[in-house]
């Protein structure tokens, strides 16, 4: 059987696409990575002390430079791009079930909720009793009441 | 960009790989993608019940301590440095696997180590992390934190918080545990001899794969 496996590892790594793994893209998908993470950090930093991009505008833009990194990661460090096209597919069209696996279930949440918020009183009023004052971007008043 | 193939190349006509990646490195993919669905059932379960509950938390108020700074008010700081740990020993990995292409057997070794090095350091952040959460009383089955609100709060936000993290925290420690395997294996010359390091890149497929899905802990947890 040994025959028919003529693209023997050895050879893989000489003679195809796969010694493009020079340094200079490695470091410049680095950089873009930190640069999004360090992007994500500064807009929370600044939604803190001003409130100023609404939490949903935000967390939108969270969710698109995440996929950002993911593609980044996936493409470069893990050097998916540089395969075979039929590859890639058997890879990346299962993993689009989670974009719909994503909006069912987050839809079926969020319509429990509306339900239980509708028919349980119990539990809409469960919402209304507070233990603790809201958390302001700088509280400083829970740290002793925990201990 | 997909690799150039010679124009009438018959991949599925037998004798060769029709994907011209070695047997194992396919296999290694494939076990990545049903990790993801793992993975992506947890966040995906996470998600869900966040949005049938009223209130969550506020991470920024439930993430915001430092190692040796006693009580501070630094959200965001922590995990930053935790992300940022991640991504650099994903540059050693790559880097690694670069030097196995060109036979580089110091070079493997050296920044193998420094892989190695950086999985210990997020392990021993995340070690803090969870232990400075349980001075605080969270812990599976209780959850000192109230909604950003100030109503009371279930305890999902912590079963879910420690679960997922626990079940990266573990990949990473497994991670850890191959990357070190294969350092061995190449202090004892095994690639050279074998002619190559194949066995680098599996294991650095496998070591992206946590940092690809700590990316999404990262934003779930901590910044929606």
């Amino acid at each position: 059987m040994s025959t028919v496996e003529t693209t023997s590892p050895s050879h893989a790594s000489h003679d195809n696409a796969h010694t493009t793994f020079d340094a200079k893209p490695i470091w410049r998908t680095f950089w873009i990575l930190l640069g999004i993470t360090l992007v994500e950090i500064t807009l929370a930093t600044i939604h803190l002390k001003t409130g100023f991009p609404s939490k949903y505008i935000l967390n939108g833009i969270y969710l698109i430079l995440t996929c950002a990194k993911a593609f980044y990661i996936i493409a470069e460090f893990m050097h998916l791009r540089h395969e075979i096209k039929n590859m890639i597919m058997t890879i990346a069209i299962p993993a689009l079930i989670f974009v719909w696996f994503i909006i069912a279930f987050l839809w079926d949440g969020s319509s429990y909720n509306a339900l239980r918020n509708r028919y349980d009183a119990h539990y809409r009023d469960a919402n209304n009793v507070k233990v603790a004052p809201p958390s302001e971007p700088t509280d400083k008043e829970h740290g002793s009441k925990e201990q | 960009m997909a690799q150039a193939i010679p124009a009438g190349q018959k991949w599925w006509s037998g004798g060769k790989s029709p994907f011209n990646v070695e047997y194992g490195k396919l296999m290694m993919w494939y076990f990545l993608m049903s990790d993801s669905f793992t993975f992506g059932a947890f966040l995906i379960s996470y998600g869900s019940i966040r949005f049938a509950t009223n209130g969550w938390p506020d991470p920024n108020h439930v993430f915001r301590a430092f190692p040796f700074m006693g009580e501070t008010n630094m959200p965001l700081v922590f995990v930053s440095l935790m992300t940022f740990i991640l991504i650099m020993s994903s540059v050693t990995m790559v880097l690694a696997v670069a030097a196995g292409h060109n036979h580089d057997r110091k070079k493997v070794t050296f920044y193998m180590i420094l892989t190695v090095i950086g999985g210990l350091m997020f392990l021993s952040c995340q070690a803090w992390e969870w232990w400075h959460l349980h001075s605080e009383g969270a812990w599976w089955g209780q959850n000192p934190f109230p909604n950003a609100d100030g109503s009371k709060a279930t305890t999902n936000f912590t079963n879910y918080f420690f679960t997922i993290t626990g079940f990266h925290g573990f990949h990473v420690f497994s991670g850890v545990v191959i990357n070190s395997i294969m350092l061995i294996k190449n202090l004892r010359g095994d690639f050279e001899k074998r002619g190559h390091y194949l066995m680098i890149e599996k294991a650095g497929l496998y070591w992206h794969f946590v940092d690809l899905v700590w990316v999404f802990v990262f934003t779930c947890f901590y910044l929606l």
